[in-house]
């Protein structure tokens, strides 16, 4: 038994209704009003000088109203923002298994580098002479990912993983434009991203779902059933996004070109096969990568991503602007949709895509190798797998066999508890852990996708083990209430997300005078 | 490898566990065809300090914006960030953390993010904003497709004082959704007349204030236009610091403002990553596309912070979405937040104020210059220049001087010969007196 375990058979239940604080903090659970609700008008973070006096160049257009942003100090500010950190979770402490995101370690090294003043501090509209290195840079990343993904071609500039999905789907509209062969529907499968069904139509596309085999793979007979002449493409997630590497993918994409289709892929779970598997020999035309999952750049909350995509030679033609030359004077930036990039279907956002998360992405791969981004792929799989055994016989597994990088378990288990998935989930918070991906994909009950990375040490997975199970024996003994009344031990309990979207409340409103003069 | 927990005998006690022979049986799955056995052709494994060295000698191939006099905008401007906002950036709990899907496990991201969507609201004096886009550009092209289906619309009209790369990226969006532009030609100077080209079919008009120009324009008569003809009046912002000193996009009428909001917290980066601010009109707020935050209460009543009114999302909606985005911009939204929350009102208006100064004191010297004319009438901190010879080899010859002299029109119009006498200069509270003389002293020298 681990000191884990031990720990945990002895765990005292906290006295979650303890008697309210004075302050209403919890120990180290600071609470924290808005800013707007600091205010000292007048007072200000930054020193700075007083402007000279000038004859204005506004005439007349100067802003007159305030705007009504609060005024505080910077060690105000300081406090302010520590306190909101402290009430986050986060990879830097602990186990964040969330399937599908890939929430690994984030190096500091790559943030380092990215702050050397030679990338950060550079204007996206310098002169060539002056921004070599960047180029260079630029450069070098494509490299690595062309070398990675087997493809011949990759476009930078998608801002993330959907607008790479973007940037992929139209250049295949464009391709098929160019073959004078227009198509209306795209083949999604049902267990997908929303972000493919939402990218297709965006770019105009019927969406067509793609059901998945009892094997929780794309049924091969299906997507011969449903492609003929008029689908420009399927789109697929391999491995999928059951944790499941879809093992007919060589059928799929030969009867995908047979059809005269193309073969998207969604490159999100690239980390089960990253050094180990290229794209190309699974006869993929396009594939997205997320920086900020494989690539291991920070999630920060919410983003920036970088969603570079690999494309095949037909589809090289129709990458979007800017792309990057070679020439005497050394690299160059064609930013116009004409001359060399006349077919390009354009640009897809301002400037030349998310540098910041290009040197992170390379200090990522120059640190490991193709030795140890093999090695990535391996532990990855490894991880996963070691949790599919250690939780299989007391929780209900989706699909029998090994799978890759995250594992697929449904609600079966949970039958006749009356203990949800959700509840299952906020349970596991009060244990310290975030919870996995919840209610996706939809092609099973109740999902539950566990994800754990590579960068979980296998005492981090014992101790994951040992809360799951506790849970999930607890849920079988019958102690429900507690469940559906967890979490207990966060710095708030339960949200009531109804009431938020009934009369949505999206920003601070200062308080009307009649307010104030009530209270 | 360092960033790897597992050892050697870890790995052999996990194979033992899952009950197979070794790693290969775990990818028998993958057909035999693509597996690839060996090393790829790619460097192995370094150290901090090897790679250190040489992401290091890349760097120092370029010049860097701050180790030179530095004029450039054009749509990324060069501000002071304060030390407190990257330091408090980097805690790992908001660098590390994911999409706030988990409230209870994200209150501060949250409540973050419910204080930049009110500062977006405030600073542009619209009723509602969203937890961020990714960048100005892309959240221009996001409000010509929600004005499109506010509207039930297809038709956009964009002024020629859009920048140029916001004006590509709608019409590469516009392009796959099937949607109409009314493209108007580029140039200084206001010569359009925006209200003639408005009528029933017409979703919105897309201006921007100041303008790529940098002329800054009162446009609440266009507004009113647009209203009566059922149309959206859309205000891009590029340079969002301009706020802090010219009346805001809301209270001359605007239904969306998109901006870029890399002024705020954010460094040059070479373009990205930067963040996209969106706000609109309250009625409006289910066409709006990315992530919102709205309060709630807790199981105990206390105030909290949630994702909300998702169903206009795509991990619900799917291909109903109003947007296909999920990840946007949230680190650099923070980032913003943090910086705007150091101004406060007053720094605001001081920062906003010593922009203005820099900028005039920067064109009354400039355009003292023989053959050198200023053609604004009204600016911020970024003006246009015509120049008596193309602007780009001016800048390359200023480039060599040392000094980052603005940015030549013709780099995003090579195809319109009568603008490539123009040039674009922008200068922040970055900018010193010593910088503007040498500005001034290498410009003589390149016209002499």
């Amino acid at each position: 038994m681990s000191d884990w375990s031990r720990a945990l058979s002895a765990h005292a239940t906290p006295d979650a209704t303890a008697a309210p604080t004075i302050s209403g903090n919890r120990g180290l659970q600071l609470e924290e009003p808005l800013l707007f609700e600091q205010d000292s008008p007048g007072h200000c973070g930054v020193d700075l000088p007083e402007p000279p006096p000038l004859r204005s160049r506004l005439a007349g257009l100067e802003r007159k109203a305030p705007t009504g942003l609060p005024g505080l100090s910077e060690p105000q500010i300081v406090r302010h923002f520590t306190r909101l950190s402290q009430k986050n979770y986060a990879i830097d402490a602990g186990l964040y298994p969330l399937g599908s995101c890939t929430m690994k370690h984030n190096p500091r090294l790559n943030e380092k580098l990215a702050r050397l003043p030679g990338f950060a501090d550079l204007h996206p509209l310098q002169p060539r002479s002056t921004v070599q290195g960047a180029l260079e840079l630029i450069d070098t990343v494509a490299h690595w990912l062309k070398t990675l993904t087997g493809m011949p071609a990759i476009a930078l500039s998608p801002a993330a993983g959907a607008q790479g999905e973007l940037c992929g789907i139209m250049a295949i509209r464009a391709a098929l434009t160019a073959r004078g062969d227009p198509r209306s529907r795209i083949l999604v499968p049902e267990s997908a991203h929303g972000t493919n069904p939402s990218t297709a139509a965006t770019c105009g596309y019927a969406i067509e779902a793609l059901p998945a085999n009892a094997r929780g793979r794309v049924d091969l007979a299906a997507v011969k059933a449903q492609l003929d002449t008029d689908v420009a493409a399927l789109m697929l997630t391999n491995p999928n996004t059951c944790g499941l590497f879809e093992d007919e993918i060589l059928e799929i994409a030969d009867a995908v070109h047979a059809a005269g289709a193309f073969f998207y892929c969604d490159g999100a779970n690239f980390n089960a096969i990253v050094g180990r598997v290229r794209p190309a020999e699974l006869g993929i035309d396009a594939l997205h990568l997320n920086l900020h999952k494989t690539f291991s750049t920070p999630h920060g909350g919410g983003g920036p991503g970088s969603g570079p995509v690999a494309l095949g030679l037909e589809l090289a033609p129709h990458a979007p602007v800017p792309w990057l030359v070679h020439d005497a004077d050394g690299f160059a930036l064609v930013e116009h949709g004409d001359g060399q990039a006349e077919r390009s279907i354009g640009r897809l956002k301002g400037f030349h895509g998310q540098m910041g998360m290009f040197v992170r992405a390379l200090a990522y791969m120059m640190s490991h190798g193709a030795d140890g981004l093999k090695q990535v792929a391996e532990d990855a799989v490894l991880n996963a797998n070691y949790l599919r055994v250690r939780l299989a016989d007391l929780l209900s597994l989706s699909f029998p066999g090994t799978c890759m990088h995250e594992v697929l378990f449904d609600d079966h288990f949970l039958k006749d508890t009356g203990v949800t998935t959700l509840d299952f989930a906020k349970a596991l918070i009060d244990e310290g852990f975030h919870p996995m991906t919840m209610y996706f994909p939809l092609v099973v009950h109740g999902a539950l996708l566990i994800e754990p990375t590579e960068t979980e040490s296998k005492a981090s997975l014992d101790q994951f083990v040992a809360v799951v199970r506790g849970l999930a024996e607890r849920a079988r003994e019958g102690d429900a209430a507690s469940f559906r009344s967890a979490p207990r031990l966060t710095p708030r309990r339960r949200l009531d997300e109804t009431a938020a979207a009934r009369k949505p409340v999206l920003r601070w409103r200062s308080a009307s005078p009649q307010q104030e003069a009530a209270e | 490898m360092r960033y790897l927990p597992l050892t050697d005998a870890d790995r052999t006690a996990m194979l033992a566990a899952i009950g197979v022979p070794s790693i290969e049986a775990l990818f028998a799955d993958v057909p035999v065809a693509a597996r690839h056995a060996g090393l790829l052709d790619l460097p192995l494994a370094m150290g901090e300090l090897e790679v250190e060295r040489r992401l290091g000698r890349i760097a120092a191939k370029n010049t860097s914006a701050g180790s030179v006099p530095c004029f450039l905008g054009g749509g990324a401007y060069r501000h002071h960030i304060p030390a407190a906002v990257d330091h408090l950036i980097q805690r790992g709990e908001f660098l590390t953390s994911y999409t706030p899907y988990q409230p209870e496990l994200a209150q501060g991201t949250l409540q973050a993010l419910f204080e930049f969507q009110t500062q977006v609201a405030l600073l542009t004096a619209m009723e509602v904003a969203n937890a961020s886009l990714y960048d100005g550009a892309t959240a221009c092209a996001e409000a010509v497709a929600m004005a499109g289906r506010v509207t039930g619309r297809h038709q956009a009209v964009l002024s020629g004082g859009l920048h140029p790369h916001y004006r590509a990226v709608c019409e590469t969006y516009a392009r796959f959704a099937g949607n109409r532009l009314v493209l108007q030609g580029a140039g200084p100077g206001g010569g359009e007349d925006l209200a003639a080209l408005v009528d029933g079919e017409t979703a919105c008009v897309v201006v921007q204030n100041p303008d790529f120009f940098g002329e800054i324009r009162d446009y609440s008569e266009l507004a009113e236009i647009c209203h009566r003809a059922g149309a959206l009046l859309v205000v891009i912002v590029t340079e969002i610091l301009s706020l802090g000193a010219i009346i805001p996009p809301g209270e001359m009428g605007a239904d969306i403002v998109a901006a870029e909001g890399q002024s705020f917290g954010n460094a040059l980066n070479f373009g990205g990553p930067y963040v996209g601010l969106f706000a609109a009109r309250e009625k409006f707020v289910r066409q709006m596309p990315g992530r919102l935050v709205g309060e709630t209460h807790d199981a105990e009543g206390r105030r909290g912070w949630v994702l909300t009114l998702s169903t206009r999302e795509q991990h619900i909606r799917r291909e109903k979405a109003t947007s296909n985005i999920c990840t946007n911009s949230g680190l650099c939204a923070l980032a913003f937040t943090i910086h705007l929350a150091l101004l406060g009102e007053a720094g605001l208006t001081r920062l906003a104020w010593l922009n203005h100064a820099a900028a005039v004191a920067t064109a009354e010297r400039l355009a003292a210059i023989p053959g050198v004319e200023l053609v604004n009438d009204r600016f911020f901190n970024e003006f246009t220049l015509r120049l008596p010879r193309p602007a780009a080899t001016v800048v390359d010859r200023l480039a060599a001087q040392g000094v980052l002299g603005g940015v030549p029109v013709s780099r995003f119009y090579p195809e319109r010969p009568e603008l490539q006498g123009l040039l674009l200069v922008a200068a922040t509270e970055t900018v010193t007196p010593e910088d503007i003389d040498g500005f001034e002293v290498a410009l003589r020298e390149v016209l002499r």
